[in-house]
């Protein structure tokens, strides 16, 4: 077993227009720039894209809308130091928005991944990101319905990876990663390292193989903070 | 005490002080991050940061961030000895799960209910929530640190909240620049005012009723270089 791929362009070559694609990161912090830029190198259309944020300056994310590759977005907080880029095509109408309490993003692609097709949340109850959901009542409180989220394939940046795709995650930069490589049908994820089996101790794994399906490594891969202060843009 | 009002960080050392030792805590963005500075001596509380770290400081010096290592604001924070990391699922079962002991959030209104409004001030231009709605459900008290009225002198303590609502009958205390109120069986019940506020100067700058339930003590803090 070998789920290593020599390029980001090969990496993201399985990815066609009208796509669903989970982007790893909250913030910068643990962004997969390489990966998103490869992307916007291939050129889609009509994406729909799940992230907590909407992308920050010219570079990553943000450079992804930019290209005009999304047509729609799901994410929690569409705000950023500079948020220029979404900002204008949303009110301009240009590109939807679906916003979602953040912990009820997390858990909705948890719930993706583990196969469970709705859960109940006291998040939102009685709020205007209620309306229209199901609610019930359990133990005396009241909760809303909300469904899995899914998608065809998740962006996803990891530190070290093997060949069999078992992953870990530096600092913070984990975030979303575990949750979007179990919540895809084709999670590809860059990986600053790139080690045999065996090269990361089992009991350090912090996403399993079974989660992901492709490995591409970038050593010493962007910050987008560190771009968006160089005043970076994309391409 | 003669000030008029407390400053924000007055308003941030008097939430501080009520923090026990040992306690887990999430500071809403913004203001609410300054509580932080204001910990008690002898007392250690723990601070949880919503993209997953227990446990973190202070920002490192310029030029010494690690972008991987940031809040929920975004900004560049430090390691403690005995953080950990978690992913973004983990972060909101501590949340949810009743697993904090205190979250403490700014608001834009209050009402007498513990409804919170902080998250948006009406439908124009892009909406953003965060983990505005997740903070409100699940810690085991849940703190509004605020102005006592809006910039152009109307009330934040009201008797139902005009603004989208963040959560319904959540918040449990209040620590305003004037005064400090519970929320108790649906009413405003004031605890602590400023020795030189009236009640009834208070009251006229409150939108709801303020009860009195035992004795209201003196809202008393230090100077605190701004």
């Amino acid at each position: 077993m070998n789920k290593t791929i020599a390029s980001l362009a090969d990496a993201v070559s399985v990815i066609g227009d009208g796509a669903s694609v989970m982007i790893g990161g909250f913030g910068g912090s643990g962004s997969p720039i390489e990966l998103i830029h490869a992307l916007i190198d291939k050129g889609v259309k009509g994406l729909t894209v799940v992230n907590n944020n909407a992308g920050n300056g010219h570079v990553g994310l943000a450079a992804l809308i930019e290209a005009g590759c999304v047509a729609k977005l799901i994410c929690s907080f569409p705000r950023s130091a500079d948020p220029v880029v979404f900002t204008e095509r949303y009110l301009a109408g240009k590109i939807e928005l679906e916003l979602v309490p953040q912990g009820t993003l997390a858990e909705r692609i948890r719930a993706g991944g583990a196969g469970i097709p709705a859960f109940y949340t006291p998040t939102s109850y009685g709020t205007d990101l209620a309306k229209g959901k199901p609610v019930a009542e359990f133990d005396g409180r009241s909760y809303v319905q909300e469904r899995w989220l899914k998608a065809d394939f998740a962006l996803v940046k990891a530190e070290i990876g093997d060949t069999h795709g078992n992953l870990t995650y530096r600092a913070a930069a984990r975030n979303f990663g575990p949750l979007m490589c179990m919540a895809s049908s084709t999670a590809i994820v860059q990986v600053s390292k790139l080690v045999e089996p065996g090269g990361i101790a089992p009991e350090s794994v912090i996403t399993p193989g079974i989660f992901v399906q492709k490995v591409v490594e970038v050593p010493n891969p962007a910050q987008e903070e560190d771009l968006n202060r160089a005043g970076a843009r994309y391409p | 005490m003669t000030a008029e009002k407390l400053s924000n960080a007055q308003i941030a050392w008097r939430a501080a002080q009520d923090i026990v030792d040992g306690a887990y805590v999430n500071l809403g963005i913004g203001f609410p991050e300054m509580v932080a500075q204001y910990q008690p001596p002898g007392r250690q509380a723990i601070f949880h940061t919503e993209n997953g770290i227990l446990d973190f400081g202070p920002a490192p010096k310029p030029g010494a961030e690690d972008w991987d290592l940031i809040n929920a604001g975004k900004k560049a924070v430090t390691l403690k000895p005995g953080s950990a990391f978690f992913d973004h699922a983990t972060s909101f079962a501590m949340v949810r799960g009743g697993h904090l002991d205190v979250a403490i959030l700014g608001a834009y209104q209050v009402a007498q209910s513990g409804d919170l409004a902080n998250w948006s001030t009406g439908p124009k231009g892009v909406p953003a929530v965060g983990g505005a709605m997740d903070l409100v459900h699940g810690a085991k008290r849940v703190a509004v640190i605020t102005e006592h009225v809006t910039k152009d002198g109307k009330p934040k303590l009201v008797e139902r909240c005009t603004l989208p609502l963040t959560g319904v009958g959540c918040v449990t205390r209040v620590y305003t620049s004037l005064a400090v109120i519970d929320i108790d069986g649906g009413k405003f019940v004031l605890r602590e005012k400023l020795a030189n506020m009236t009640l009834d100067a208070l009251q006229a700058l409150t939108g709801a009723k303020l009860h009195i339930d035992g004795a209201v003590g003196e809202l008393k803090v230090p100077s605190l270089a701004a």
